[in-house]
């Protein structure tokens, strides 16, 4: 049984997904910073940096809609931004009837939700994108690379590896408790809330022990193996000259997209 | 209660060079607990011996000592080595310990970085790092796996790679704790072809005792912490009394 | 299908780039700091055991238990990290889970990770670990009711810095934005809470020497308490006032600078918290805030619903 919701990485041999992890990563960056950086109603700029988002959908060969069907992930939190379409002063553009009130929807409001909106939208594809590309070993690589603390990237390399192992063991204990979660005629069944808690507690301490005495054992495997306090890599990526043209090319894309947005 | 046999000495094969030698092996646990009472043994280069008993005995226990992750009252030396504080790192090339469980043994994301991680800690030179990984992958034939995702392997495949990343370092001794453990036949049985074909001295701890009978001439009994018999693994075998007394059957 | 069990990852383009950049400086400053400190403090073993943890929290997210009228208790996990691994530990642990969170999964954004980071990573940690430290001699019951009201305040907490966060960057006003947050959140962290002492009390049960108030170097000074205490105050003092002088605050966040005016219509005080009939009354405020707090959290909840009934 494989939990594949974990992997995100789709395996092809596009130009992208053989350029250097640290250009990706970089250039995925680069491209949310520029977002930020836009004035809210620069439509130009918006389009041309949707363009460029499609542009790299194209070079992954993923299909042209891929990271549109996977955007909607960000959409709940929009929710949160909703407000700003009532409260920024401006003129009115519509009104409607709510409940008992009637919120007033201003332009500069609705300037601003519009831009949020898009710019998150525009952002989370990329991101989406940039694990689409590369394989996660080697993003932790490029954060290495790019300075991370080492200690930092080695518990993510160590959560990464050892998430469906511990997901499955939650899985197991979920089920567990659902094989036992029966009900018996006439009566309530369910258990109160804080009862229900406690049970989720134990799952969750339970949980935690295992880890830590599977820790244990890692660490023997470790020492088992040289291990004595001091992790070695090996970073086995080297920039080639396209990826020189590629970070080339984002920059100067990158500023036409600024450009845009200042005119 | 342990009973007590002679150790068969006739017809072991003649020793070249001790590999391994355990004498007086006593530890027991922070807890109080006590683990191992005297244990003392020899392996000789090109020993294929299979370590039997019921759980509890002392199997893993001793195993960890021989690297040195346990240390208790006794002398333990690899390869002439004395086994002392100060050369652990040098003796952890030399002694090939594979886990009972091959997610504990696979802690990389990827199988490279696992098979690298030895030969990477010895200090070796890059390239002499990466002739390694390709030579221990090709030596349990999953030369195909080196840059997959360890989360994705089955435990088969797991398995074979944990004896990779052991194999990496150029060890004189394996030590293997329940191999066969988990698989299902068909990779139970490649995984006994590859220990078959592996010319490594061998040390493998297991209750699979088909396994035994098929590739190792010599088995060790132990059982509350002591060995209990020692010798060719056919008369083990046929010694019902034997093979009862401490738990284990015949396959 | 990974789904988070707070909303509080906050995704690229709600917070602005001066509010990013400040997250991350304050973000990488603390991690910073805890690198070097857990150095000292766990050894050889902070490796594989920061690890395997990081993977734990993220797991445990996932435990659920249903509350009332289909929805269900989460663990976000940061007070219990703290309180199990140690204060500096816990923030590495935690980094690492929502650092993952948003590279592999989308769930909060890549230039807005400092500040989630600081909210449910640094924040929850300090709170939940000073005053756990705080009550450290004490009975158990003493203990696990306090580590139960440091779950909770973690995530009030957490939820009072999001909101900041947000108001500052222009996305949301601040009469809205902090009843809103608290209040979805209150409920949220009473979960957190409860399963947080249920956790707890198991460990102490079955193990209590994996405690790190059990290992003498990994336990934190006692300035945890002053962090701890310090960051509950400004929770408990902050929000209320907040709520009700929304106003007030603008006008000195203006004055000081923090807001800056945007890159559009400038963002004047007077008609924006209001609801239009009502006028510029405390009560249109605060009739402002509850309604927002309703709409959007029911709404929240709502959709939390819906995609867990997906997955």
């Amino acid at each position: 049984m494989h939990f594949n919701a974990f992997d995100r990485y789709h395996e092809k041999e596009s130009f992208l997904h053989r350029l250097d992890p640290r250009v990706k990563a970089l250039a995925t960056v680069v491209y949310i910073i520029s977002n930020a950086l836009l004035p809210d109603g620069a439509w130009l700029a918006f389009i041309s940096a949707w363009i460029f988002l499609i542009a790299a959908n194209l070079l992954s060969q993923l299909g042209i809609g891929y990271t549109f069907k996977r955007s909607i992930i960000a959409l709940p939190f929009a929710l949160i931004a909703v407000t700003i379409l009532f409260s920024m002063p401006g003129k009115p553009v519509f009104t409607f009837q709510f409940l008992m009130w009637q919120p007033v929807v201003t332009d500069a409001g609705l300037l601003r939700f519009v831009s949020i909106l898009i710019r998150s939208w525009l952002s989370v594809q990329m991101a989406i994108l940039l694990v689409a590309v590369t394989r996660f070993p080697d993003l932790i690589h490029a954060l290495e690379h790019l300075r991370v603390p080492p200690i930092l990237t080695t518990i993510i390399a160590f959560l990464y590896r050892y998430l469906f192992v511990l997901t499955d063991e939650v899985i197991r204990l979920m089920r567990a408790r659902e094989s036992r979660s029966a009900a018996s005629a006439g009566n309530r069944s369910g258990g109160g809330v804080l009862w229900r808690a406690k049970v989720a507690g134990n799952m969750a301490g339970q949980l935690f022990l295992r880890s830590y005495e599977r820790s244990d054992r890692i660490y023997n495997a470790m020492m088992s193996r040289g291990y004595t306090g001091h992790l070695y890599t090996l970073n086995p990526h080297e920039m080639k000259s396209s990826d020189y043209f590629v970070t080339a090319f984002v920059v100067a894309a990158i500023f036409i997209v600024q450009l845009n947005g200042r005119l | 209660m342990p009973v007590t046999h002679v150790i068969n000495s006739f017809e072991m094969p003649e020793c070249d060079g001790d590999v391994l030698s355990i004498r007086d092996l006593y530890f027991s646990y922070p807890d109080g607990h006590p683990a191992l009472h005297g244990v003392s043994l020899n392996l000789c280069r090109g020993d294929k011996a299979a370590l039997v008993g019921p759980n509890g005995a002392g199997k893993s226990t001793l195993m960890l000592h021989l690297n040195g992750i346990l240390s208790g009252r006794g002398e333990i030396e690899i390869a002439g080595q004395r086994l002392t504080r100060n050369n652990l790192p040098a003796v952890r090339a030399m002694v090939g310990l594979v886990f009972q469980s091959p997610d504990d043994q696979l802690f990389s994301p990827t199988v490279f970085e696992d098979v690298a991680f030895g030969p990477l800690h010895m200090g070796l030179p890059e390239t002499e790092v990466r002739t390694r990984v390709d030579a221990a992958l090709e030596a349990v034939r999953m030369s195909t796996y080196r840059d997959r995702l360890s989360h994705h392997l089955s435990v088969g495949e797991k398995k074979r790679i944990a004896i990779a990343t052991v194999l990496s370092m150029k060890p004189s001794l394996l030590i293997l704790d329940e191999p066969t453990a988990g698989l299902d036949p068909r990779a139970r049985r490649t995984l006994i072809n590859l220990l078959r074909e592996l010319p490594i001295t061998m040390l493998v701890s297991t209750h699979d005792m088909a396994l035994v009978k098929e590739l190792f001439p010599r088995t060790i009994v132990m059982d509350e912490g002591k060995v209990v018999a020692d010798g060719l693994t056919m008369e083990i075998l046929d010694d019902e009394e034997l093979l009862t007394a401490h738990g284990l059957e015949k396959p | 299908m990974h789904y988070s069990p707070v909303p509080m990852h906050i995704p690229d383009g709600f917070l602005s780039l001066v509010v990013s950049i400040v997250c991350w400086a304050a973000s990488a400053s603390i991690i910073g700091l805890a690198i070097s400190r857990t150095n000292k403090a766990l050894g050889e073993k902070q490796i594989p055991l920061m690890g395997v943890m990081a993977a734990f929290i993220f797991a445990a997210q996932m435990i659920n238990f249903p509350v009332a009228g289909g929805t269900s208790g989460h663990l976000l996990g940061g007070a219990l990290a703290a309180i199990v691994l140690g204060p500096w530990a816990g923030m590495l642990v935690m980094t690492a889970v929502i650092a993952v969170q948003g590279l592999l999964f989308q769930d909060g954004g890549l230039l807005v990770m400092g500040a989630n980071i600081l909210n449910m990573g640094l924040v929850t940690t300090a709170i939940g670990y000073g005053l756990y430290r705080a009550v450290s001699g004490q009975s158990k019951a003493v203990r696990l009711s306090t580590a139960g009201i440091a779950a909770w305040l973690s995530v009030m907490a957490g939820a009072l810095f999001t909101a900041l966060q947000l108001w500052l960057s222009g996305t949301s006003p601040l009469g809205i934005v902090i009843p809103a947050m608290l209040g979805v959140h209150a409920l949220i962290g009473l979960g957190e809470a409860l399963i947080t002492v249920a956790a707890l009390s198991f460990i102490i049960q079955t193990r209590p020497d994996l405690l790190a108030e059990g290992s003498e170097s990994a336990k934190g000074g006692r300035g945890w308490i002053w962090a701890g205490g310090l960051i509950t105050l400004v929770v408990v003092l902050i929000s209320p006032l907040a709520s009700s002088n929304p106003d007030g605050l603008e006008r000195i966040a203006i004055n000081m600078g923090f807001i800056n005016a945007g890159q559009s219509a400038p963002y004047s005080i007077i008609p924006g918290y209001t609801l239009p009939f009502l006028g510029e009354t405390a009560l249109s405020t605060i009739a402002a805030g509850v309604i927002g707090v309703f709409v959007v959290g029911a709404i929240i909840m709502l959709i939390g619903r819906g995609l867990k009934a997906k997955s």
